[in-house]
């Protein structure tokens, strides 16, 4: 078994809506948006957190870079000397001391990079003001990396107008890999990337990943994407965890209602299967995270819900394998898309 | 309005060889650059391409909402309502004429990607669905709110009769789209132009959407002419596909025959990209190499030619490709391909 | 299949090579920074850029006012009061008959009539005056030069020149209204300045903050915003003491002006900071362990200095419109400090809009200078965001 590197246990982001009244206190609404998160990640593995939007997982991503601190519950990161720290306690040096081992991939190649500064200022940025490297160094590490992301090193010079989509989010990789992280968190990192385009990002992380060793906190909402590319997966709804299992086991037999229906969901690209799969039709809407229904937050919507469902909050569990949090995760036979593939030949 | 007479008595909607070209200070941008396809009646067809490919510049010279600096340059668009094989050369008339107004909204009905842009902010979702209502029926106000309401109804809103009296940002994502469904097809259109309609919605949201356009498509008979770039929705929806890169068509085929018999190698290269939910972890993704040429720096000869994988040195840089009919009703413009009769004969 | 196994980065590389190599590519944008890109977006900009080699061209004369004013502000002349216009001729024959481009107005002689004491003024064909380009004047000094020539004037600087008609006491308007383009163009940059200052630490403490401190700044800037301008400028300027010198005055007025101006630019950066606050890259740039301080110097301000410059531009003219305003009613700039709002006090009465209309050139001038101005900072504006 492989050394953690990232334990979260009972991770929480909550929101007020709105600020308190200048001339008058009023009791403000709280967003949930992440709730009692915990999982851990080991080194140099890939987990996922898939779900749909407002589910949290941007949010906990950006929690974990501490790019706005945690309500409460710990961050155990372990690092490269061994040591072990609280990523929500740190701060000054420490926390920049940190930041060099754990590097964020945005998901808007667009907004992410400045649109005033060259491609050297942006990929030398961080070398720049840790003081690791200047000058003609500097230059050259940045021609480096620009190489080890598949773009040409004369680019240096260029400004990030001048790049496609797949360009761009290149640079933001580059970036990242500028301090030789061990731990990345790749937000939505292909998703506004169009399909040749992903396909080869795809295929540069696993690159990279390999190459250097990486552990990556992949956060995503395409679950073939994810399938592809996982070792672990979590599932997130309304701000809490109800799914966490390895990839394999997840898709051929999730435990989860909601991992079910969100796999029945995807579209596959094979016109004949679109006869002979059944399609799990959700009702209703995403729940609020300001006013999440009682019990299992998926209960209005789940086809298996009863009582039990609709009184008590579920816990996450062991559950064949993996972690569910559903009453009836031992119970129900459900049907992951391997399953689906099959019937259909 | 001129009449043509149709050559297929059953196709809707006719493009053939459409161009629109975009006028900047940089230069010209031949966004859809001879672009040509057909719909037959109450089918539905996919537009399919990456970004750049024109798709939605294409959908729009249809709709003529082409914007400035862009122009439609040339090509026809036949619309060809009723079966009489009498048919309008759409791409004649004026963007805000009068006769394109008669026809855009009450005879083709549009959704878009955003709901929230195309949906009034100081009108009422009633407001927007009266006025669609009234395009097509010259009724009273009363049969027109009861008409809205049963609208909405149909495409699964709850509540109806309350939404109706909502405003656009009260809705969600996927309440706001069906509210845009509705909308359209309250005038009962012939043809529906989605233009990436679900792209901003969750997985779960935009199942329902596709059921939705799939289920009113059988009740109405109407006709769908559905732009996207995702291959996963081509194949739940689609009849028949086109493949657009760089402003045209490269590709044109049944659904069937397109994503298991793809002729052109940008087809297959890019069903090849798509990583399957059903693939084991970990394989190397099939990708296409380097990137969507800038529209200044189009390539010569065929303009996939230096990402393609079956590349001919001498060949594929040199001469632009024609559409070759490879089967009944399956046609791709590849220089490497042979004319369905030639190649039986061979 | 082969090909998708063969290195993802030689591959791209070949492929790219393959698509740039057009010679129509606009390889120029690439390594353009952002004031390059502005440029060539103002450029196309006509009008604005007119405008701006206006605005230039009014602030050349207003730094050479000496020189370009063919008389002196202050020389008054009895005979010519409320004098008309004098027309000016170009001929291609000089005096003695000789070839060239000559210029040549006449003297005018004035008529009183005896039984309403009206004064009409009538040209005198006998009393030529030659004009001329650089015409020796008595000597003057500018910007500390020692100087003895005007740019255009009389050959002989003794006689009258008054192109565009003279004031109550005989002072030639044009030179008036050059001289007062120094005062009138410079209350704008000065006060523009303070606020500028202001504004930008102000709103920029509003936006970057945000809480306690952004509603205490919000809430001035709305009070200040609510007080009717005119009775605040007139209370202000009752402040100032009676004794001081014009200059004392002049500068005070820039600051009354200044002190309630900067809160349009407060709003604006404040707007700015708030939205690059949330921006992708300013996370970016903290996750990359710079220094608040460098955030804000190296990713934030940057993204909104061009904007900051179309707003000044756009604040100049409201500056100069409110030096006119306040010199207009008596409160601002006094005689005998020469600015185009002390000049528009001329035409307070409705008898000199009848019988002196020429005295409105001051007005004139305000409205081209402001449109001009306000040209400029609408293409600067448009330009501000060439990545838009």
């Amino acid at each position: 078994m492989t050394e953690m590197l990232l334990e979260i246990r009972d991770l929480c982001k909550h929101y007020p809506l709105g600020g308190p009244g200048l001339l008058r206190r009023r009791a403000v609404p709280v967003v949930r948006a992440v709730d009692r998160v915990s999982f851990d990640i080991a080194e140099g593995e890939t987990l996922s957190l898939v779900g749909e939007s407002g589910c949290g997982k941007t949010t906990l991503g950006k929690t974990i870079m501490r790019a706005h601190p945690a309500t409460s519950g710990e961050m155990r990161y372990r690092r490269a000397d061994g040591s072990i720290v609280d990523l929500g306690r740190l701060d000054g040096a420490a926390l920049k001391a940190a930041h060099r081992e754990i590097r964020m991939i945005f998901q808007d190649p667009n907004g992410s990079l400045n649109p005033r500064l060259s491609v050297r200022d942006i990929v030398g940025e961080p070398l720049r003001v840790r003081r690791i490297a200047q000058g003609a160094a500097l230059e050259k590490r940045v021609a480096e990396l620009l190489e080890k992301v598949g773009l040409r090193p004369e680019y240096l010079h260029r400004y990030p107008h001048a790049f496609s989509g797949g360009e761009r989010q290149r640079i933001g990789i580059a970036r990242a890999l500028a301090l030789d992280p061990r731990l990345v968190v790749a937000d939505e990192a292909v998703s506004a990337l169009d399909v040749s385009i992903q396909a080869q990002t795809l295929n540069l992380l696993s690159d990279l990943k390999s190459e250097f060793g990486l552990t990556f906190l992949f956060i995503a909402h395409d679950l073939s994407v994810v399938r592809h590319i996982s070792d672990r997966v979590a599932v997130m709804y309304v701000g809490r965890m109800v799914e966490l299992a390895k990839t394999e086991a997840l898709f051929t037999r999730p435990r989860h209602p909601y991992t079910e229906a969100l796999m029945s969901s995807v579209p596959i690209p094979d016109p004949r299967l679109r006869r002979a799969r059944k399609r799990i039709r959700l009702a209703g809407e995403v729940a609020s995270p300001i006013n999440s229904p009682s019990g299992c937050a998926f209960h209005p919507r789940c086809p298996y819900a009863t009582e039990i469902c609709v009184r008590d909050v579920p816990q996450l569990r062991p559950t064949g394998g993996g972690l569910a949090a559903c009453h009836h995760a031992e119970t129900l036979e459900l049907a992951g898309v391997s399953h689906i593939a099959e019937g259909a030949e | 309005m001129r009449q043509i007479p149709m050559r297929e008595p059953d196709t809707l909607l006719e493009v053939r060889d459409l161009a629109t070209h975009f006028f900047t200070d940089e230069g010209v941008v031949r966004a859809v650059d001879g672009a040509s396809f057909d719909i037959p009646r109450g089918k539905t067809l996919c537009i399919v391409g990456e970004s750049g490919s024109g798709k939605s510049v294409m959908a729009r010279a249809v709709m003529g909402l082409t914007r400035a600096p862009g122009r439609v340059v040339g090509g026809s668009v036949l619309w060809c309502p009723d079966q009489d094989g009498q048919a309008t050369d759409l791409a004649t008339l004026h963007g805000n004429s009068r006769a394109y107004r008669a026809i855009r909204g009450p005879e083709i009905g549009m959704i878009f990607q955003e709901p929230m842009a195309a949906l009034s902010p100081v009108h009422t979702i009633g407001t927007q669905l009266a006025e669609s209502v009234r395009s097509r029926h010259a009724v009273s106000k009363r049969e027109t709110r009861e008409r809205g309401i049963e609208a909405l109804a149909r495409v699964g809103i709850p509540e109806p009769a309350a939404r109706y009296d909502q405003y656009g940002f009260e809705l969600s994502g996927g309440m706001r789209q069906r509210a845009m469904i509705a909308m359209a097809l309250a005038a009962e259109p012939k043809l529906l132009i989605a233009d990436e309609p679900t792209t901003a919605l969750d997985v779960t949201t935009q199942a329902g959407i596709l059921d939705l356009i799939l289920d009113l498509q059988s009740e109405t008979g109407m006709t769908v002419m559905f732009i996207t770039h995702d291959l996963g929705v081509v194949a739940e929806i689609a009849d028949s596909v086109a493949v657009m890169y760089l402003g045209r068509v490269v590709e044109h085929a049944d659904v069937d025959t397109a994503f298991h018999a793809p002729a052109h190698p940008y087809t297959e290269a890019l069903l090849r990209a798509l990583p399957s939910i059903h693939a084991k972890t970990g394989e190397r993704l099939a990708a296409i190499p380097g990137m969507v040429p800038h529209p200044f720096a189009r390539p010569a000869g065929c303009a996939f030619h230096p990402r393609c994988h079956r590349f001919r040195p001498g060949l594929c840089e040199t001469r632009e490709p024609e559409n070759v009919p490879v089967a009944p009703g399956h046609g791709a413009r590849c220089l490497l391909l042979k004319p369905a009769r030639k190649a039986a004969a061979e | 299949m082969s090909r998708a196994r063969t290195d993802p980065a030689t591959a791209e590389q070949a492929a790219a090579s393959a698509a740039l190599g057009a010679p129509v590519a606009p390889t120029r944008v690439h390594v353009a920074g952002q004031w390059r890109l502005m440029w060539w977006k103002f450029r196309k900009h006509r009008l604005a850029l007119w405008s701006g080699v206006l605005v230039l061209l009014i602030y050349v004369v207003a730094l050479f006012a000496p020189f370009v004013a063919p008389k002196d502000p202050n020389d008054y002349a009895s005979a010519y009061l409320y004098a008309p216009p004098m027309p000016v001729e170009v001929s291609l024959r000089g005096p003695q008959g000789e070839f060239g481009l000559f210029f040549k107005s006449y003297e005018l002689t004035a008529t009183t009539d005896p039984l309403t004491l009206e004064k009409t003024y009538v040209i005198n064909r006998d009393a030529l005056v030659p004009l001329g380009f650089f015409a020796p004047t008595e000597p003057y000094s500018m910007l500390g030069l020692p100087m003895n020539r005007v740019l255009f004037g009389p050959v002989n600087y003794e006689q009258p020149f008054y192109l565009l008609g003279a004031d109550r006491l005989g002072r030639d308007v044009y030179s008036r209204v050059i001289h007062g383009t120094r005062v009138s163009m410079t209350v704008g940059l000065v006060g523009v300045l303070i606020s500028l200052v202001l504004g930008i630490v102000l709103g920029g403490i509003s936006g970057y903050f945000g809480g306690f401190v952004d509603d205490a700044v919000q809430r001035t800037i709305e009070f200040l915003k609510s007080i009717p301008t005119i009775p605040l400028w007139m209370g202000l300027a009752a402040a100032i003491p009676t004794v001081w010198s014009p200059i004392a005055v002049y500068f005070m007025v820039t600051v009354i002006l200044s002190l309630v101006g900067w809160t349009g630019l407060a709003r604006e950066v404040r707007g700015r900071f708030m939205a690059l606050k949330s921006e992708d890259f300013v996370t970016a740039a903290r996750l990359d362990g710079c220094s608040e301080m460098r955030i804000v110097l190296r990713h934030m301000v940057p993204s909104f200095a061009s904007h900051i410059i179309a707003t000044l531009t756009l604040a100049i003219p409201t500056m100069i419109l409110a030096e006119t305003a306040l010199s207009f009613l008596g409160i601002g700039l006094r005689p005998p400090v020469v600015s185009w709002g002390v000049l528009l006090q001329e035409a307070q009465n409705i008898r000199t809009i009848a019988t002196a209309p020429w005295l409105f050139a001051p007005g004139v001038a305000v409205v081209v200078s402001v449109l001009a101005l306000n040209f400029l900072g609408d293409g600067l504006r448009d330009a501000a965001d060439p990545y838009a």
